[in-house]
């Protein structure tokens, strides 16, 4: 076995709840609601964390207006992710330098192992996980390492995303990870598919995201994102986040 | 102290999950040259943590390890040397080593899909226990 999995239990020890927000199409806003997320609890004066385990393709330091040569992780006795707007923020970026990062599965596990057993979190209420699209590496580990993560699946109102949450529900479910619920976003007129998917699998809708066209202005200035009607919608998720996880 | 503890914790995790209260004739461990560990450093802290869990180990030794890379594009096997990198991209790859891949293309052919065939990072090679178990 790999030593540096032992490890990842007493890194998360500290972490009342671990979010994963996951979705297997891209471009759902996944990385838009979990950075925002995390901006909401912030405000409620939530000890919140993010990960960005989008390896190869990480994002979440632009809607947080993250200067990655500002703000670096400490070293003690681990790495220390930096405090960004109120969020603790760990990203490959700080170390991948801005530069394209391919690289084939067995790199993406190796690089998430080692963040997972090196990333000092200490105390925290949550800990919000961006992961990319596809049902790959970062999510199989996600489930696979972390103990107990209660993933909150991002859909559009798309029947092409909607058929392929139902294959990650059917995912997580197989491995007997309880999602924390499903958000539905971008939405444009009132319907039932994805309320009726996910309760086929006893997962509540905890969501609804209205789309907002405004909402791209706002990416890269924090101050301008919480203005939004997305960021309000976002913050009413995020009570109910709390409500459900009994924190 | 720095990142090698972290790094160290996971060994000492791993041999006290095998030894299971017995004590260690010799712990072998492969130190890969691509994560730069400070293997005085590293050394301290395992010595540290082993003691912390009451995990006796006669003999600790280390083995270097070299870096190979090998192209997946045109099969190109290389030895690339960090030094030539400068010291912040190398303290870049200390933290994770797959992040080589945002800084070496391939010599031959330019691509960055290329394997780490050795020399990631530290890896037990042999845990010897008292009594002759492993």
């Amino acid at each position: 076995m790999d030593p540096r999995l032992l490890v990842i239990s007493k890194r998360m020890e500290g972490v009342k709840a671990v979010v994963p927000a996951m979705s297997p199409k891209g471009g759902v806003g996944k990385t838009l609601i979990a950075s925002s997320l995390a901006l909401a609890f912030a405000e409620r004066g939530r000890k919140v964390g993010l990960l960005d385990l989008d390896v190869t393709n990480a994002s979440s330091h632009i809607v947080l207006g993250a200067d990655l040569n500002e703000s670096k992780p400490l070293e003690e006795k681990g790495v220390v992710p930096p405090l960004i707007n109120g969020v603790k923020f760990m990203t490959i970026c700080y170390y991948s330098g801005g530069n394209p990062l391919p690289l084939r599965g067995g790199d993406v596990d190796e690089a998430i192992k080692e963040v997972l057993a090196t990333v000092i979190w200490s105390q925290l209420d949550l800990l919000l996980i961006d992961t990319p699209p596809g049902i790959s590496d970062e999510v199989l580990d996600v489930v696979n390492y972390i103990s107990e993560p209660r993933p909150l699946i991002v859909t559009t109102p798309s029947k092409l995303s909607i058929a392929s949450i139902e294959k990650l529900l059917r995912v997580l479910s197989e491995n007997g990870v309880k999602a924390l619920g499903v958000v539905e976003n971008m939405v444009v007129s009132e319907e039932s598919a994805i309320k009726d998917l996910a309760g086929k699998y006893g997962v509540e809708l905890i969501g609804r995201i209205p789309y907002d066209p405004f909402i791209e202005k706002s990416i890269g200035d924090v101050r301008i994102l919480k203005s939004t009607s997305f960021f309000s919608k976002v913050s009413s998720l995020a009570d109910k986040v709390l409500v459900k996880l009994g924190l | 102290m720095v990142h090698e503890w972290a790094l160290a914790e996971s060994i000492a995790m791993y041999v006290a999950r095998v030894s299971k209260g017995r004590n260690v004739r010799r712990l072998v461990l492969s130190i890969g040259r691509l994560q730069s560990v400070d293997i005085e450093i590293f050394d301290f802290a395992l010595k540290e943590l082993l003691n912390e869990g009451n995990v006796v180990v006669d003999e600790l030794k280390y083995l270097n390890e070299e870096i190979l890379l090998k192209c997946r594009k045109c099969g190109f096997e290389w030895s690339p040397s960090l030094e030539s990198l400068g010291s912040e991209v190398s303290e870049c790859i200390h933290f994770i080593p797959e992040v080589i891949h945002s800084y070496i293309t391939c010599p031959k052919c330019n691509s960055r899909d290329y394997d780490l065939l050795s020399g990631r990072g530290v890896k037990v090679v042999e845990v010897v226990l008292e009594e002759g178990g492993q």
